[in-house]
């Protein structure tokens, strides 16, 4: 097997799973209990939670764990929509945000909220003027992802964020695919919430965080038993906190290394690509993208044909965002990017990863050419040569 | 739903690509828009009858993988059927055909009915201007 779409998710860590192993029967413990299992059970979690800290340069107080990416941007957004609204009812957002985001802000518009969504460029940079044209005195919350999952893009959070500030307007990025990818200090990217998912860097799935900083004006969506500081109720997911902490160190210690490793990788798969098929057009930041993730459109042919014959040659690699697969619309990252349907149906992604080898790539280079020939022989509009 | 076995074998090896040269019709449907075209050729003959029938018939497809398997299997159903039999063929007799498509899938299917429909039109349409020149 070649897996190729780290973006969707990735392989647990065996020393991960190790882990966590010990917290579903030894330390199987509640930490909201008062006993000695379960208070070593708070520990456990208190130093997971600096762990997660740690890796973002923020405050262990200002982690909250989360079911997910998708409960912390529904979090961050709802959140400050909810706690806010006597403010301004007004968000801005972007065109090509995970569905985790869009949807949210369609759900908020449904009762009563605005949605500005800011357009990219071609490679999918948001423009920075619109933002600034489309704040108003009603604007409560900019959320921004940091890269996008599609195409890899890392957006100036930086410089959104300064803007933000100056307009004393609270600022939430969806950096599910930078966080264990690249170094992040929220310090210095300067957002108010930052999302994160243990499952987009060897940790397992079902567990996130979301990053809030002290003081923010933010409501509760989860009630319950008040854990959390009474922010987040649920009982503790204690394997899942356990294993999103050792991810995190793990992160934190190997990230150099392996983003050169495979920056290598993928640098290399593209080079291939663009010598081996004709009529390729390769998508996203030409140098301003994550290193890992590569995504391209092979001209007259379908992607979902290309990615079931690389399936059958068991090469995993998706077509836009695997979120996007129920739907007959191409991605709207890749539409967003004025990128025609025609061209959009054709796109590929692979997202490499820490168990990538060289030799991955070189299957890929050898057996892509082939399907790409294969299908454009029976496609109407594939001039044959 | 996934695709059934049937669809992706159909994928996999599909029967009569390419195009003819010549053809007596060609139906072109689809929307490269909407992700999926059909173009169907055939070349019409006789049989002992003098029936006309559908001596060969080639597809070209862009599309995903249901719209291959469906364009395989339309050419397959219609291949040496009298042109009457042919029109007859329905997007159901596909989908039975392949054991079914997932819902979103089942335009692939009427797509490969208009595509052929169409195709045995333009014969129909070729021969009738022929006939009017004599």
């Amino acid at each position: 097997m070649i897996y190729l779409d780290y973006n969707a998710t990735t392989p647990t860590d065996p020393r991960v799973i190790k882990a966590m192993k010990e917290y579903f029967f030894e330390k199987f413990g509640n930490p909201s209990s008062i006993y000695e299992i379960a208070r070593e059970n708070r520990r456990d979690i208190e130093k997971a939670r600096e762990k997660v800290a740690d890796l973002i340069d923020a405050n262990s107080d200002e982690i909250f764990f989360t079911s997910g990416g998708t409960e912390s941007d529904n979090w961050a957004i709802k959140g400050v929509a909810f706690a806010l609204k006597d403010k301004g009812n007004h968000i801005i957002t972007s065109q090509i945000e995970h569905h985790a985001v869009l949807n949210t802000c369609k759900f908020l518009n449904k009762i009563g909220y605005e949605i500005t969504y800011v357009p990219v460029d071609k490679y999918g940079v948001v423009d920075i003027d619109f933002i600034k044209k489309a704040i108003k005195k009603e604007t409560i919350l900019i959320t921004i992802m940091h890269a996008n999952n599609e195409i890899g893009t890392i957006q100036p959070i930086e410089e959104i964020a300064k803007i933000a500030k100056e307009n004393n307007i609270y600022f939430h990025s969806d950096c599910v695919q930078t966080v264990g990818k690249i170094p992040i200090s929220v310090k210095k990217l300067g957002v108010d919430m930052l999302s994160l998912s243990a499952h987009k860097f060897y940790g397992p799935k079902g567990v996130g965080a979301i990053y809030i900083r002290k003081g923010t004006k933010i409501e509760t969506l989860i009630h319950g038993g008040e854990q959390e500081k009474g922010k987040r109720s649920g009982t503790y997911n204690v394997p899942g906190i356990i294993g999103l902490g050792k991810a995190a160190e793990i992160a934190k210690e190997e990230m150099e290394e392996e983003m050169k490793r495979v920056k290598y990788l993928r640098d290399k798969l593209e080079k291939g690509i663009i010598e081996k098929i004709p009529e390729i057009v390769i998508n996203g930041h030409p140098e301003n993208h994550l290193y890992n993730t590569l995504n391209l459109c092979v001209k007259y042919i379908e992607g979902e044909s290309i990615l079931l014959k690389l399936d059958f040659e068991k090469i995993y690699v998706s077509s836009g965002s695997a979120c996007t697969s129920g739907s007959l619309e191409p991605s709207h990252v890749l539409l967003a990017c004025g990128i025609p349907h025609e061209i959009a149906h054709g796109s590929l992604r692979f997202s490499l990863g820490k168990y990538n080898k060289e030799e991955d790539v070189d299957k890929v280079l050898e057996v892509l050419p082939k399907i790409v020939e294969e299908l454009r022989k029976i496609s109407p509009f594939w001039e044959k040569k | 739903m996934d695709y059934t076995e049937k669809v992706l074998e159909y994928f996999r090896n599909p029967k009569n690509m390419g195009r003819i040269e010549n053809a007596d019709g060609i139906g072109k449907v689809g929307n490269p828009i909407c992700g999926d075209v059909m173009w169907i050729y055939i070349k019409v003959g006789k049989n002992e009858k003098g029936e006309e029938i559908v001596e060969d018939i080639k597809f070209e497809t862009f599309g995903c993988a249901a719209a291959i398997a469906t364009s395989s299997v339309i050419t397959e159903i219609a291949k040496g059927k009298t042109l009457e039999e042919a029109e007859k063929i329905s997007n159901k007799d596909v989908v039975e055909f392949l054991g079914g498509l997932p819902p979103i899938k089942k335009h692939c299917s009427l797509l490969a009915e208009e595509g052929l429909k169409s195709a045995i039109e333009d014969y129909r349409k070729r021969a009738k201007e022929k006939n009017e020149k004599l």
